[in-house]
């Protein structure tokens, strides 16, 4: 029921943007909820609305001030934020495949000595996982993902590293995700998918929307390197799987 | 057509324009000008679209020369002395580079980053919209970095027309004016030390980030919080306390607090804040930063129409002077790129 959905804050951030926050900490509901309010934004345009940025708990609205003021915005925002939030946002379900181990996840074994168990322990459980595009953000095409189950949620590393490789897929306290261009990380990396998130002259150039269910498969060293040559020409090689 | 090519260039100089917007959502940012009034004062000047492509100059001198024709070029942003063949030129009007003859830039000057527009803009291949450079994704165009000396530009033969010059007078002093938030309730009485003090931009400073130097503020809970989005000109405070204020190669979001967010108005020449000189910041309500920023779009807006025929101009002589790049010596300019005679 609409009643019971508590108003969201409305945060401003500067004199161009409202952050409409529905929660401080990571939350699955709050995640349906942000990404619910996008997607009614989406359909039913504001106008001197320019762009929408959903995260975890927040959505980001950029706004223009000579077409609609704060005050006025954040009025439709809080009604719009308490529309009851449809319980799939997403029926697109992908299946992205990982190479695990090895120089792909220099981080596996450590990962398994920690949570006292085997390397092929925790990527059977990886697999096992029904996942959720929570956010994207960071840099182009870094999709983070809920949905990780409880036992494979430890902090983060103490030292961040500059630098990771293109498709890393990693853990990192309460999430997963797929990252898509190299660049620094402080998450623990279990493998590598030659699946592009974004890529540029393909099309669609970002391949997973915020919403998306994801999904993922073990496949070898060779495999990686097949599917990561035919991505390179373009293929999408990540599967959409029936909905 | 003809051609700009880049004979000398320094370090942070890239082709840029308003920036790429619709994708932050996919964790891309918009990049563009990191001083748009600068640049649209350019674009201005040589009759483009106000944030049409033009070369954003880093703080080092550069050189550029024209090829295979003549160039209709113009500048605007931190003042430097400039010169065509020894021959001084000015900011703020139009010029035109003969086939050959190089444009030469010294170092800014009470700022960072000038704006050479190009008459008929930069050629090349647009990425949602726009040729911006954003090295980290890959995008920008001609070329998808940062320029380098032998970069050649292809750009519109000049089209002869009487050079322009614009009335002009950014804002140059003054406090940064801030809207306070998302984040400032993770401080408390540290918002008050953020406002009260004095602060530097530190020489590490980029594109991505203006890091500040002054004093430590202080989280009540910790640095981290979950990721939100971010804007330019959010202030966002990581573990070690010192404040890094987001610019347009910024991340799309963050997981430290943010503490305010500077104004719209303000982001240029807060862009231009030279490293090490020092300013303060100060909270406005969000009624007065809307107002201010109306009036921002509006002189943006209306910036056509300050431009006139050079020629006719007075004001040009006083910018020209009191931006110290003509001596009192000189006294007469060549009438294809400066048309003021100036009498002794």
């Amino acid at each position: 029921m609409a009643a019971t959905l508590s108003p969201p804050r409305i945060l401003p951030s500067g004199d161009s943007a409202i952050t409409v926050e529905f929660s401080r900490n990571i939350d699955d509901d709050a995640n349906r909820r942000v990404l619910a309010l996008d997607r009614t934004m989406a359909r039913d345009a504001i106008a001197g609305v320019t762009e929408t940025v959903p995260t975890y708990r927040s959505l980001l609205v950029h706004y223009d001030p000579v077409q609609i003021g704060f005050e006025e915005l954040g009025e439709k925002l809080t009604a719009l934020a308490q529309l009851p939030v449809p319980p799939t946002i997403s029926t697109r379900r992908w299946c992205i495949p990982v190479s695990y181990g090895g120089e792909h996840g220099i981080d596996l074994e450590d990962v398994a000595k920690t949570l006292n168990t085997t390397p092929d322990d925790i990527v059977a459980r990886h697999v096992a996982g029904d996942y959720r595009v929570a956010m994207i953000g960071f840099t182009p095409g870094w999709s983070y993902l809920s949905g990780l189950e409880d036992f494979l949620q430890m902090p983060r590393r103490q030292n961040p590293r500059l630098l990771t490789p293109a498709g890393t897929i990693s853990i990192g306290g309460v999430q997963t995700g797929v990252q898509c261009l190299a660049g620094p990380s402080g998450w623990h990396l279990l493998g590598r998918t030659a699946v592009r998130t974004y890529q540029l002259h393909r099309d669609p150039i970002f391949l997973l929307e915020p919403g998306d269910a994801v999904m993922f498969s073990a496949v070898d060293a060779k495999t990686f390197a097949e599917q990561d040559r035919a991505a390179e020409s373009g293929e999408i090689v990540a599967e959409l799987m029936a909905s | 057509m003809s051609a700009l090519v880049i004979t000398a260039i320094g370090p942070a100089s890239s082709v840029q324009d308003g920036g790429r917007f619709g994708a932050q959502r996919y964790g891309l940012v918009p990049s563009g000008a990191m001083d748009r009034l600068a640049l649209a004062a350019a674009n201005c000047l040589v009759g483009n679209a106000l944030f049409a492509a033009a070369i954003e100059v880093g703080p080092l001198g550069t050189t550029f020369t024209a090829r295979e024709g003549a160039v209709r070029v113009a500048l605007a942003g931190a003042v430097r002395s400039v010169d065509i063949a020894k021959r001084p030129v000015a900011f703020d009007t139009s010029m035109t580079l003969a086939d050959g003859e190089s444009l030469n830039l010294g170092f800014a000057r009470g700022g960072t980053f000038s704006y050479l527009a190009i008459e008929g803009g930069v050629q090349g291949e647009p990425m949602f919209g726009s040729l911006a450079v954003n090295a980290r994704a890959g995008l920008g165009s001609p070329y998808p970095r940062p320029l380098q000396t032998g970069d050649k530009l292809q750009v519109a033969a000049a089209s002869g027309a009487v050079e322009r010059a614009i009335d002009f007078a950014a804002v140059t002093e003054g406090p940064i004016r801030v809207v306070m938030g998302p984040q400032d309730d993770e401080f408390g009485d540290a918002t008050q030390l953020f406002l009260d003090s004095e602060w530097k931009i530190s020489a590490t400073s980029d594109r991505m980030g203006y890091r500040l130097e002054g004093p430590v503020i202080k989280h009540l809970h910790g640095h981290n919080i979950v990721s939100d989005g971010t804007v330019n000109g959010s202030i966002q405070v990581p573990g070690n306390g010192a404040p890094i204020v987001l610019m347009p190669d910024r991340g799309t979001s963050g997981g430290y607090p943010k503490i305010a967010t500077v104004i719209t108005a303000d982001l240029g020449r807060f862009a231009q804040t030279p490293a090490g000189r020092a300013f303060r910041f100060k909270a406005i309500s969000m009624a007065e930063a809307q107002v201010e920023a109306r009036k921002f779009a509006e002189l943006l807006r209306t910036l056509p129409d300050r431009v006139h025929d050079a020629q006719n101009s007075v004001l040009d002589i006083e910018a020209l002077q009191s931006a110290n790049v003509a001596g009192a010596a000189v006294n007469a300019f060549d009438a294809r790129t400066w048309q003021i005679q100036v009498q002794d």
